[in-house]
């Protein structure tokens, strides 16, 4: 099947390959080569949770590629009225070709995944995983240092309850990056998740000062501290707004080191940060569309050409 | 004085022996035979065993383990030996193994996994990730249960 439920579903080989795919599309992920590989193809888009980036970067990725689009939210719909998820997505499956689901509980993308015989892409399932946004972070990581081996990766900020940081430091590790994890002590990284790191033999180091990490990064990978994640507002205050960047952080980093963040920053990233060479965060969202782009196809069964010209 | 004299012979049932010395009345809940049944129970803890040093065994009378029982059997005790007896004798010899996959054999505890939801039709499955210790973890959001909480979560 070609689901992407977790990036445990891709093998190395297959997350490069899909890369390279990438990378060829981004000339059409422009607008600038007109390449209608999803003609006739309809895409479900099922947003159980907010989202601006993740839905309309597959919207944007589907329509480039000549197919078209189902938005779904789960506001004012049968959801509301009480319809089971198993029974959306036997719908959807009557409607589309392929469906990308975001919802807010863990395993909700499994469980549609084996609901229906259409291929489904997880777009975030609760504090679980966010495959498709890994991927687009991978692809950011290689198109500034040309490999994913060997590169310290700096996770920064809530580190507990983001998804997008679990499914990248996965990845990461599994093609020799180091890991430096910067987090308030009550946001650290799960044990779980840190000794499942450890026993793949990465080197992962833990601490809560992000300015002393800076000298030695390759990238810092920025998140927001996430509100709707805290049972309890006072909790919310104690850590908000801990870690900072702006542009004179960048004095002490190496050449080519680069920021990224899945958005959307509160304050976490100063605009004065967004004119430096380091900020990529910006970049990063547009990668969203050739990557969704790849993996559409991939999960399709479409093959993208070897070559993309105008 | 040997083990086998320490409790009578049963006629028909399942002779459960090479516990580990103390799981008895873990394997007794594991089974759901503690709760709503009259089956009369026979229970050996710590005795001497020339394989195990000491071992438990259980007598259930009435009752023929199938293989779902066995399966929950292999979490606590996987070198356990089953015998199915009929009329005083052993009729047949069944094997523990320990499944890949629990199926509706524990629930995830998991406060935000798509199995708390009650109306949707799926089952609680758990992936085995580790036999010793043994280690189990939600297929759908990957929570991690010990031998201990899959004990609490039976179902």
């Amino acid at each position: 099947m070609s689901d992407v439920v977790t990036m445990d579903d891709l093998s190395n080989e297959e997350i490069l390959s899909i890369l390279d795919d990438s990378e060829r599309l981004v000339a059409v992920a422009r607008g600038d080569v007109h390449l209608p590989l999803l003609e006739g193809k309809v895409l479900a888009n099922m947003f159980y949770e907010n989202s601006t980036r993740t839905r309309m970067s597959f919207e944007s990725a589907m329509k480039r590629l000549g197919g078209s689009v189902l938005n779904f939210s789960s506001i004012g719909t049968s959801v509301a009225k009480g319809e089971t998820l198993f029974d959306t997505m036997q719908m959807v499956e009557g409607y589309a070709d392929i469906a990308v689901i975001r919802h807010p509980q863990q395993g909700a993308a499994q469980y549609s995944a084996d609901a229906i015989n259409i291929p489904i892409l997880n777009a975030g399932d609760g504090a679980g995983n966010h495959p498709t946004q890994t991927m687009l972070d991978l692809f950011t990581i290689r198109e500034a240092h040309g490999t994913l081996e060997g590169l310290n990766v700096v996770l920064v900020g809530d580190l507990r309850y983001g998804r997008t940081v679990h499914s990248l430091s996965h990845a990461l590790t599994r093609f020799g990056a180091e890991l430096t994890l910067v987090s308030p002590k009550t946001l650290m990284m799960p044990d779980e998740i840190v000794n499942d790191l450890r026993s793949t033999g990465a080197t992962i180091s833990e601490s809560t000062d992000l300015i002393a990490a800076i000298p030695d990064a390759d990238v810092i990978y920025m998140t927001r501290i996430q509100k709707e994640r805290f049972p309890d507002e006072d909790e919310y205050a104690k850590v908000a707004g801990i870690y900072m960047l702006d542009a004179k952080d960048m004095g002490g980093a190496k050449e080519g080191m680069i920021v990224m963040h899945p958005l959307p920053r509160v304050s976490e990233l100063h605009p004065s940060l967004d004119s430096t060479v380091n900020a990529r965060y910006f970049q990063q969202a547009f990668n969203g569309v050739p990557t969704r782009m790849a993996l559409l196809c991939r999960s399709l069964g479409v093959k993208i050409p070897k070559e993309v010209k105008k | 004085m040997s083990e086998m004299r320490r409790v009578t012979a049963i006629c028909n049932g399942t002779v459960i022996d090479h516990i580990p010395a103390g799981r008895a009345l873990q394997v007794i809940k594991m089974l759901r035979i503690d709760t709503n049944r009259s089956n009369p129970v026979s229970l050996v803890m710590n005795v001497p065993s020339d394989k195990m040093g000491r071992k438990d065994l259980l007598k259930i009378e009435d009752l023929e383990l199938n293989q779902e029982e066995l399966d929950r059997l292999a979490l606590i005790s996987p070198n356990a030996s089953v015998a199915i007896i009929r009329n005083y004798g052993v009729a047949e010899k069944r094997v523990v193994e320990l499944a890949e996959e629990l199926v509706n054999v524990a629930r995830c505890t998991f406060s935000n996994c798509i199995t708390q939801n009650p109306r949707e039709p799926l089952p609680q499955k758990l992936v085995l990730y580790s036999r010793d210790p043994i280690e189990v973890r939600c297929y759908y959001c990957g929570k991690r249960q010990d031998l201990d909480d899959i004990i609490d979560n039976l179902i």
